[in-house]
């Protein structure tokens, strides 16, 4: 085989970097795309997959078949963790519908964060849903806009109906440090389940 | 009507029935596996004659870098690069490590992982 170039000096120089991903849920307009900007090291870039002709029937039943092609958008920006380990963060399309374009696209995520806009509270439901259903871990951030009203947090996790295990976090997505600390309010509930999970019983 | 998305390549369908052979993606085999968080890694460089698309994907990872930049590099719909994927990975040519979950079914949560996760986002 010819390496030319591609050899790395000692076998391993690539560092064996590896991957993990966290999943940025939640309704349209909710602020997804703008945490990505906060935090990411990189400006966001767009990955899209396309429904084609081949899948004409699928087109039909969501009621778009008057197109031969329907483009999914993902948003996504990634972090450098240290030297061998990148985290990437996925703004996950409002249409849910499409979510399986991307061979699953919540398997293999660490968990996800889910957006919601308190002036618009219903917006960010199926996201919440989805969640549950295929069984991925999530904390729920609450987007401060500027004329968001106070909601005191139960209030909120009652009319989101989650469970109070579920952490709900407020923050501003606009803001590099109060985006990071989701981030690590995902990671302190990932570990807090890990640790019930490794428990004895 | 809509306006086109990609206003620089009007003939999208047509493009990418060229591309892949008419094989749209990701039907099974190794491109069913293909995670937009997988990292791709060339194993070996381009060789002449090879189709274009392919030349540059080997030439983009001689680095690891993940499905989704490489998508959004080339101007590749994911399902279109799952298949290119999958031709070089049946080739041999390149490399796949896809993303580590949180938890191993075998091992059970990886505790380890999370707090690496968590020291890399605490020195932000």
């Amino acid at each position: 085989m010819d390496l030319k170039g591609f050899d790395h000096p000692d076998g391993a120089a690539d560092g064996g970097t590896r991957s993990v991903k966290i999943m940025i849920a939640g309704g349209f307009g909710t602020g997804k795309t703008t945490l990505v900007r906060s935090v990411s090291d990189i400006k966001p870039l767009t990955t899209e997959a396309t429904l084609t002709q081949a899948s004409a029937g699928v087109d039909h039943l969501i009621g778009v078949a008057d197109k031969q092609e329907t483009t999914v958008s993902l948003d996504f920006g990634k972090i450098g963790i240290n030297d061998e380990l990148v985290l990437y963060l996925f703004g996950t399309p409002g249409q849910e519908r499409f979510w399986f374009l991307w061979n699953g696209l919540f398997k293999g995520a660490l968990g996800a964060v889910v957006i919601v806009d308190t002036r618009r509270l219903a917006s960010s439901f199926r996201a919440i849903e989805e969640m549950e259903r295929q069984d991925v871990p999530f904390v729920i951030a609450l987007n401060v806009f500027p004329d968001s009203t106070e909601h005191p947090v139960e209030e909120i996790r009652d009319a989101l109906d989650i469970s109070e295990h579920i952490p709900v976090v407020a923050f501003d997505a606009r803001d590099r440090a109060s985006s990071r600390d989701v981030l690590i309010a995902l990671i302190h509930h990932l570990k807090d389940r890990s640790a019930v999970a490794l428990e004895p019983r | 009507m809509s306006a086109p998305r990609r206003p620089t390549d009007p003939s999208g369908l047509e493009r990418y029935y060229v591309l892949t052979g008419g094989r749209s993606g990701p039907g099974g085999g190794s491109a069913s596996s293909l995670d937009v968080a997988t990292l791709i890694l060339a194993r070996s460089a381009p060789a002449p004659g090879m189709q274009h698309e392919h030349e540059e994907i080997l030439r983009r990872c001689r680095d690891p870098l993940s499905v989704a930049e490489l998508g959004a590099h080339l101007g590749l719909p994911f399902n279109i690069l799952a298949v290119l994927l999958a031709d070089l990975l049946d080739a041999d040519r390149i490399e796949a490590r896809d993303p580590i979950p949180a938890s191993d079914a075998d091992r059970g949560p990886d505790l380890a992982l999370l707090e690496e996760v968590l020291s890399g986002l605490e020195r932000l």
